[in-house]
């Protein structure tokens, strides 16, 4: 009965594994195919990778699209922490579900929309006040914090759910102001937070195809808009490679950002140990 | 007594019992406080006093009103109407960071990303205090608490005991008029809680802050408080010393609030200037009381009677007829240090008696469907008419 039982779970596993893995794997493979051809073997190489350098399109690209990603992720920690407090500090006010209901919308807000009526938005401006000039970086970093924004309150917001208000009131109490009572207290009680928040926004600004090809100018090809534009002429090795870098990038964050977390809650169940066997 | 003799009896009394004594300023003083939450009223038209030097406690169930009362103290609300003055000063519109008020919370809430002397530090900061004395009181402080050695410590490294000490700390160092605290001692355990009350209260006389106290623990409010506040529904059902509420209860809920009794409902079929006496059919039998009682011949009263003022007897007293029940013993719960009876009366109505085992007996006294006699002092009974 057991035997059979995890054979069973064994192969639900595997083919678990393998319908998740599989396509990354043959990409790392392939990223080291000698051949022109995606899906014929002929030897081992790291010239797409010496190509991909060499390529200053894609590298322009991936530059454009690390610095939205840095200055739309900033953005809108700015922009979404502040809605969050509102929505989970102010208690009861006038508009209150309006509020939270549209600071939410962007999240199930189809991207087309989005980034069309921003499109709009840019070119009435452009019209009115000059501003802002063209479309550019400028455009897809307003555009990104946007919808990043959104994500900000929501993760900030469910936080400071979570959190005791009474902490926050101790401060009240002891006689600190409340401007000073955010930044000295609630700030760095929600900062896993802010953190989560920040890397969740980047790699969303990371990842966005459609909004950045509505409000994006000349000069600001973001990575995903030269991966799509590629490939639609076929698809080259170089891409692989470029995926490879971006999954061997995104494995080492994973495996440091878990190392720590593991590291600290050793050394807190530790410490909580020896609290408890002192008292 | 000689003249002197007798001031300086008046001065002690007036010193220690402020509330006694007429010409005693109240330090804090609640006037016709409402508090509206919605369509529910939290506190309900309260007034109070509290005297300088007080160990003050609020004592009722949950949403009683009672941490309302305090919060409204503490400044984090505002009364719907009423008026609150801490040392004469009108507190409306004084925002929390501003009064001479600290509080010590029931979780502690204490800032998880400071070390205990941050944590105490932290008050002293917002005064701008210079450096040197900020390190001078944050010091005696933890002495005085007896966490010195865990000064570098986070709150998450600390024992439920030593956080209770660290928020204790924290809100004492600001040297605050009143100290107000939110269940103190709830989230310890009971033979912890037992020890830091004495503990609290030595604090208490040490510093000479006044203190306001909230709890839901009787054992806590009477071992410790100067005075009690009971509350029930928003409002303040009576108001005394621990000996004041324990032996005089004003109403059928304080006697019921504070330890065990045995509430009989009775008639008054004879009332003197002496004495009174009243016929009960709960209990099946009269009942003398050495005192004249408020309320005209027939009316329904209560008599209150602790378990631990009755006397169970083997034999029936043969020199009264009053005071006198006779039952069953029909439960018995052996604690050690004494035992509870439940008596069965021949009425119906069970009563609870309280007997100290001061000597060691191999065999019980009084076992299961023994008949008894439950009597009791005529003073020892207390009249409830509410």
């Amino acid at each position: 009965m057991t035997g059979k039982r995890s054979t069973f779970l064994l192969s639900a596993l595997v083919f678990g594994f393998a319908f998740l893995y599989v396509p990354i794997l043959l990409v790392i493979i392939y990223s080291f195919n000698e051949g022109k051809l995606v899906t014929v073997w002929t030897g081992f190489s790291f010239k797409w990778y010496v190509s991909l350098f060499s390529n200053d399109g894609m590298i322009d690209a991936a530059w454009n699209s690390l610095r939205i990603g840095v200055m739309s992720a900033t953005l809108a920690l700015a922009v979404g922490t502040p809605a969050g407090l509102v929505m989970s500090r102010f208690g009861r006010f006038k508009g209150r579900t309006l509020f939270s209901g549209m600071v939410a919308a962007p999240l199930v807000m189809p991207e087309v929309i989005t980034g069309l009526s921003l499109l709009l938005l840019f070119v009435t401006l452009e019209q009115l006040i000059g501003w802002p000039a063209g479309r550019g970086v400028t455009t897809i970093v307003i555009a990104h914090t946007t919808f990043c924004a959104a994500y900000v309150a929501v993760v900030v917001q469910s936080r400071l759910a979570g959190m005791d208000t009474s902490v926050e009131e101790a401060a009240m109490d002891l006689g600190a102001k409340p401007a000073k009572i955010f930044f000295v207290i609630t700030l760095p009680m929600i900062l896993p937070a802010l953190l989560a928040g920040w890397l969740l926004s980047f790699t969303l600004s990371l990842d966005d195809l459609v909004i950045a090809s509505f409000v994006a100018g000349p000069g600001s090809t973001t990575l995903p808009m030269k991966v799509f534009s590629s490939v639609r002429l076929g698809v080259s090795p170089e891409i692989n490679a470029l995926a490879t870098l971006i999954i061997l990038a995104v494995s080492v964050m994973i495996v440091i950002s878990s190392l720590l977390i593991l590291r600290s809650e050793r050394a807190r169940s530790r410490s909580m140990n020896q609290a408890a066997s002192e008292s | 007594m000689s003249q002197g003799a007798l001031q300086k009896a008046h001065e002690d009394v007036h010193k220690t019992q402020p509330w006694n004594n007429p010409d005693a300023v109240p330090f804090i003083r609640f006037e016709n406080v409402t508090k509206k939450f919605g369509d529910f009223y939290a506190v309900d038209d309260v007034s109070l006093d509290i005297y300088r030097h007080e160990l003050f406690a609020l004592l009722g169930g949950s949403g009683c009103g009672k941490t309302t009362l305090l919060r409204m103290l503490a400044g984090f609300e505002e009364p719907t109407a009423g008026k609150i003055f801490i040392d004469g000063v009108d507190m409306a519109g004084v925002p929390a960071y501003e009064r001479p008020t600290n509080m010590m919370f029931q979780s502690y809430a204490l800032f998880p990303h400071m070390t205990v002397e941050q944590n105490v530090a932290f008050g002293l900061h917002q005064d701008g205090l210079p450096k040197s004395e900020i390190r001078t009181l944050v010091s005696d402080m933890l002495a005085l608490v007896q966490m010195t050695k865990f000064a570098k410590r986070k709150p998450h490294q600390l024992s439920g005991g030593q956080r209770q000490r660290v928020a204790l700390a924290r809100s004492l160092v600001k040297k605050p008029k009143v100290l107000l605290l939110d269940e103190p001692l709830g989230a310890l355990d009971k033979k912890l809680r037992e020890q830091t009350q004495f503990e609290l209260v030595n604090i208490q006389e040490k510093v000479g802050t006044t203190f306001v106290m909230v709890t839901h623990d009787q054992e806590e409010a009477m071992t410790m408080a100067s005075r009690i506040a009971v509350m029930n529904e928003g409002v303040i059902r009576q108001l005394g010393t621990p000996f004041e509420l324990y032996e005089y209860p004003n109403s059928r809920f304080t006697a019921n609030f504070l330890g065990q009794v045995n509430l009989i409902e009775g008639t008054l079929v004879d009332d003197d200037e002496k004495y009174a006496v009243i016929q009960s059919d709960d209990a099946g039998g009269e009942i003398y009381i050495d005192h004249a009682v408020q309320g005209h011949e027939g009316a329904t009263l209560w008599i209150a009677l602790r378990p631990e003022r009755l006397r169970l007897l083997t034999e029936q007293p043969t020199d009264t007829k009053y005071n006198c029940l006779s039952g069953k013993v029909e439960e018995i719960g052996y604690l050690g240090g004494l035992s509870t009876y439940h008596v069965r009366l021949d009425s119906g109505f069970r009563i609870k008696v309280t007997e100290p085992n001061s000597s060691r007996h191999i065999e019980p006294r009084y076992t299961w469907e023994d008949r008894v006699w439950v009597t009791w002092e005529a003073g020892a009974a207390s009249v409830l008419n509410q």
